[in-house]
């Protein structure tokens, strides 16, 4: 297979053409409510949400334009302390609201805030038919691999045999990959980043705002009360070096100490590994291309960590591909409905055209 | 045939001496030599297997019907199975019309007429025939295995049990094949038109126009040309074998029904038809776009299909991935300022729960339309039942009120739908319309409304701030009340200085931020009740017309055809009995406990069990007499007019 770039990086000009654009400069504390915020301290959200509010004034777009949806879960709490438009919701169904807000109000930037039991869990359903619509959403999947604000059960994330008060003795389910499983529901644009890792966090989300459709962000965060740790080998500077990969558009995927690592398909399988680079095979590493029509190489870079070390984490933007977004497909479909009949009459519908006539 | 019986008539009047038997006169022979009678009022049951079109030979009827101009009513009944085993009892698919020259109320009690396309379809409908009426049969049918399937081991046709009816037998397939021969079409093709050339005998047995019949055949098959003229030719064969052949003697009139309707345009309309123009008509009237998230169930489909063919009227339709996104995706289009339906039934209902509830403590308009069927859980989806009422009334965790509103005929739908939008959009609330299957696909005649005399629905969104803190700041309360309705501001997104947050955590009356303080969700919680209470919606009307009735019917929607109809035999039998019929069954209308204490006695007919007795007498403390009846059917008039007739007499 080769690796081709398919298409040229969308502009976020036209992922976001018919938000408002801001009046004069914004500053990070233009979106800071004010509701004092209530995590546990410690806790990675607040990290999160200081980069989105210091993010957000980059995209320059009307405030008031602005909407963020949560669901139910410690990370649902996002909403109310961004100085915008919100609603925290039901456990679940987040896409599902933020679905008919987008759909019929293109002039919005709506934004999904959602948890690993939230998005996998309860709301499941939504989550992978919000994906595959690809409705104008921007969703930011917390991932602890825990259960928070229920105190510490185990999540459809949290790895198999994971001791918790509802598991003493091992959880038995395997867990969801969730950017797997959003591949698999045909999501256009899928990323990964780190609650810790500020400038990464920030990149990605600039890049998931510019893609016009929904864009899945997962974000491994830590539950410093519940699963404190869950992500050390990430973030610890020195395991980090080896376990963490760093995918950039358009570069061969290497990582290590000294970019001694790479990733190269395996001639048998077609499957992709990691392999010490070599002057041999240093042609063969791959070149991350996260336009590519087929998802067949994000779907396997998904798949590249292991599950319990995370040994091997791609972090970074995985897939980024343009689909027909539907509410511009639906905006469409109702012009050309005026179009064809004319702006609808109802004094005509009301009659119809079987009518008989009673005099008085 | 020489006789048409009739059960007595629904008319307004009391004790109309010519109508007792339905017959209104007789007239001389025209070309032809063949008797023409009048009726006033006839009931027709087409009857046959899933997959022969009874249904679209009912609708063909009702539409030439009418366009003549009688008053009319209709029951579709069908199985839920889209084609079960062919010729088999559960398969059997009718469709009922009643029809009259006057002012009627419902479908019918009992056919006059009853067509019955093969065995399954007499053996399934011969009990609700009285005897004395006209049967007629496809005799093609008649043979040893289709009989045998239903359990018939001598042709009822010869054995003699069908000697009180006037059976009327005709091979309807040999006839319709042969008239198709000219078309080249395979046997089995041609076949299939066999319901048409049933609709011609019946078009012309009654004199129905014919024009829109073969106009529509034309259209429906307008890429299969060779079908549509065959269809054409059917539908006229069967015409001309009624004027040609001795079996049929005699043909009817029923003349139009000039003086029931207040003078007007006229079009005939069915339940879910009617809602989503209803719908439609709110969405102008409110000049907000439109917005239904639905998931399709029976029998509310029919109305996201109708609303998906409107989008030049800016409605937007969203089939979901289940009930919960579709009410998900209305209410995030009711937080953006669209005015938001969703559309389904009871088991729907139950899965929306949640997120009713969540409107509920968001305080956004939005309309839930619950097209009720027979439960529970799967129940009976292609049947009519009101048990819902409860499940609307009390079906969510926490205290959580919603207005409900009912319709109360087919028409209706539209009137109530319009009355719903005005509660939700200037209360701020979720409100529930009640119809059911019956009202769906029932249909009756519409005088078409003025579209200049729809009430005005627009609402004003908050544009600024409305609170002032006590450091003088402006600020924007997103749940600051209007004093007079509780109605808290609108403020949609892309209004700027108003961004706020709000969720389903309790929160502060007025600021709108969370709040877990005990006082604060004991005011919260009255004030959202106090909100519906005072919905203010008209006083219930009594209808008593020699005003000193002591029992009181007290219905609540699609029972309002069969207890009107059930009230005029028991008065056209002298006696004396008041009639009240709620459309709004949340909050009730003010003078309700004024007028249940008038009566010695209260009856509530009701398609539940008991329902709204159990509210009536929770909330008035009145010994309400509950009559009901769960068979997935409406009432039957004269079974409700004995109960109240019991009732008066007890």
């Amino acid at each position: 297979m080769t690796e081709t770039i398919s298409q040229p990086p969308t502009a976020l000009a036209e992922a976001l053409s018919l938000v408002p654009k801001a009046e004069g400069k914004q500053s990070m504390k233009d979106f800071k409510s004010d509701q004092e915020v209530r995590w546990c301290p410690g806790c990675g959200d607040y990290a999160v949400l200081a980069a989105v509010q210091g993010f957000m004034p980059e995209l320059g777009l009307a405030k008031e334009n602005i909407v963020f949806v949560s669901g139910i879960g410690c990370s649902s709490r996002f909403p109310y302390y961004m100085n915008t438009y919100g609603m925290h919701s039901i456990h679940g169904r987040a896409p599902a609201i933020a679905t008919g807000l987008a759909a019929s109000r293109r002039d919005l930037s709506v934004w999904v805030v959602t948890g690993d039991g939230d998005a996998l869990s309860i709301g499941g359903n939504h989550l992978i038919h919000a994906l595959r619509r690809n409705v104008n959403l921007k969703i930011l999947l917390f991932n602890n691999r825990i259960y928070g604000l229920t105190k510490g059960q185990y999540s459809p994330t949290s790895e198999v045999g994971k001791i918790t008060k509802s598991t003493p003795m091992g959880s038995l389910d395997a867990p969801f990959n969730p950017l797997s499983l959003a591949i698999g529901a045909e999501a256009g644009f899928v990323a990964r980043t780190v609650d810790s890792d500020r400038k990464h966090l920030t990149q990605v989300l600039r890049e998931a705002a510019a893609h016009p459709g929904t864009a899945l962000v997962e974000i491994y965060q830590n539950c410093n009360i519940f699963n404190d740790g869950a992500f050390e080998a990430l973030k610890d500077k020195e395991r980090a070096e080896e376990a963490v990969i760093r995918l950039e558009h358009g570069r061969p995927i290497r990582f290590g100490a000294g970019l001694t690592k790479g990733v190269v398909r395996d001639q048998a399988t077609g499957d992709l590994e990691v392999v010490a680079v070599t002057p041999e095979n240093e042609d063969r590493v791959l070149v991350h291309d996260a336009h590519a029509d087929s998802p067949t190489n994000a779907f396997a870079l998904s798949r590249l960590a292991h599950p319990d070390t995370l040994h091997h984490t791609p972090i970074g933007v995985l897939r980024d591909v343009r689909r027909p977004v539907y509410d511009d497909q639906m905006s469409t479909q109702l012009d050309a409905a005026v179009e064809q009949k004319g702006k609808g009459d109802l004094g005509a519908l009301l009659a119809g055209n079987d009518t008989w006539t009673v005099v008085g | 045939m020489t006789s048409q019986v009739s059960s007595p008539a629904e008319q307004a009047e009391p004790a109309d001496q010519q109508s007792e038997r339905g017959l209104a006169g007789e007239r001389g022979t025209p070309d032809g030599g063949k008797e023409v009678r009048r009726l006033d009022r006839v009931i027709i049951r087409f009857a046959g297997d899933s997959g022969d079109g009874m249904q679209l030979t009912g609708d063909r009827f009702t539409s030439e019907t009418a366009s003549f101009g009688n008053d009319l009513s209709t029951l579709p009944n069908f199985p839920a199975e889209i084609r079960a085993p062919a010729g088999t009892l559960p398969g059997v698919s009718s469709f009922q019309l009643h029809f009259a020259d006057h002012d009627i109320l419902t479908p019918g009690d009992a056919p006059d007429v009853l067509v019955a396309m093969n065995p399954a379809a007499l053996k399934a409908n011969l009990g609700d025939v009285p005897r004395g009426a006209d049967i007629i049969v496809n005799t093609d049918e008649f043979t040893k295995r289709p009989m045998a399937k239903v359990g018939y081991e001598r042709s009822p046709l010869e054995d003699g049990s069908l000697d009180a009816y006037q059976v009327h037998p005709v091979p309807l397939t040999t006839l319709t094949i042969e008239a198709l021969k000219e078309f080249g079409l395979s046997r089995k093709e041609a076949e299939r038109s066999k319901n048409m050339f049933a609709l011609g005998l019946l078009s012309w047995m009654y004199h129905r126009p014919t024009e829109n019949t073969e106009k529509f055949l034309r259209q429906k098959f307008a890429k299969k040309p060779q079908i549509a003229e065959a269809n054409v030719a059917a539908f006229r064969a069967g015409w001309n074998f009624g004027e040609t052949t001795e079996d049929f003697a005699v043909s009817y009139e029923v003349a139009p029904a000039a003086t029931a309707f207040p003078a007007g345009t006229y079009r005939n309309i069915s339940g879910n038809l009617a809602l989503s123009y209803g719908l439609v008509a709110a969405s102008r009237q409110a000049d907000l776009p439109l917005f239904l998230g639905s998931y399709p169930i029976t029998p509310a489909s029919d109305i996201l299909h109708e609303l998906s063919k409107h989008k030049n009227f800016g409605v937007r339709t969203f089939q979901a991935e289940d009930e919960i996104a579709g009410i998900g995706a209305a209410l995030g289009a009711a937080f953006g300022g669209q005015l938001a339906v969703t559309t389904t039934s009871g088991p729907g209902v139950a899965l929306k729960s949640e997120t009713i509830g969540l409107a509920v403590s968001l305080e956004l308009p939005l309309l839930v339309i619950d097209i009720q069927r027979g439960g529970p859980s799967t129940g009976l989806p292609t049947k009519t039942e009101q048990a819902d009422l409860l499940q609307a009334m009390y079906g969510r965790n926490g205290e959580a009120p919603v207005p409900i509103v009912a319709p109360k005929t087919p028409a209706d739908c539209f009137d109530a739908t319009l009355e719903a939008a005005r509660i939700a959009l200037t209360y701020r609330t979720p409100v529930f319309v009640l119809s059911d299957g019956y009202l769906a696909n029932g249909s009756e005649p519409w005088r078409v409304p003025d579209v200049d005399g729809l009430p005005d629905l627009r609402v004003q969104f908050a544009t600024g701030p409305n609170h002032t803190t006590e450091d003088g700041t402006e600020v924007f309360w997103p749940y600051k009340r209007d004093p007079l309705t509780l109605a808290r501001p609108w403020a949609v997104p892309g209004t700027p200085g108003l961004e706020h947050r709000i969720g389903g955590i309790e929160k502060q009356d007025g600021s709108g931020n969370i709040s877990y303080d005990p006082a604060n969700h004991d005011h919260m919680v009255r004030v959202r009740q106090a909100k519906v209470d005072g919905i203010e919606v008209e006083d219930l009307t009594v209808d008593d017309p020699t005003g000193d009735a002591r029992t009181l019917v007290l219905g609540w929607g699609s029972t309002y055809g069969p207890i009107t109809a059930a009230v005029r035999r028991v008065r056209r039998a002298s006696d004396r009995i008041a009639q009240a019929h709620l459309r709004h069954l949340n909050p009730f209308p003010a003078n309700l406990g004024a007028v249940l204490a008038r009566y010695d006695k209260v009856v509530v007919p009701e398609m539940n069990l008991g329902q709204l007795a159990t509210l009536i007498r929770a909330k008035y403390l009145v010994d309400t007499r509950s009559f009901t009846q769960v068979r997935g059917l409406p009432f039957k008039a004269e079974q409700l007019a004995t109960a109240l007739k019991e009732a008066i007499d007890d």
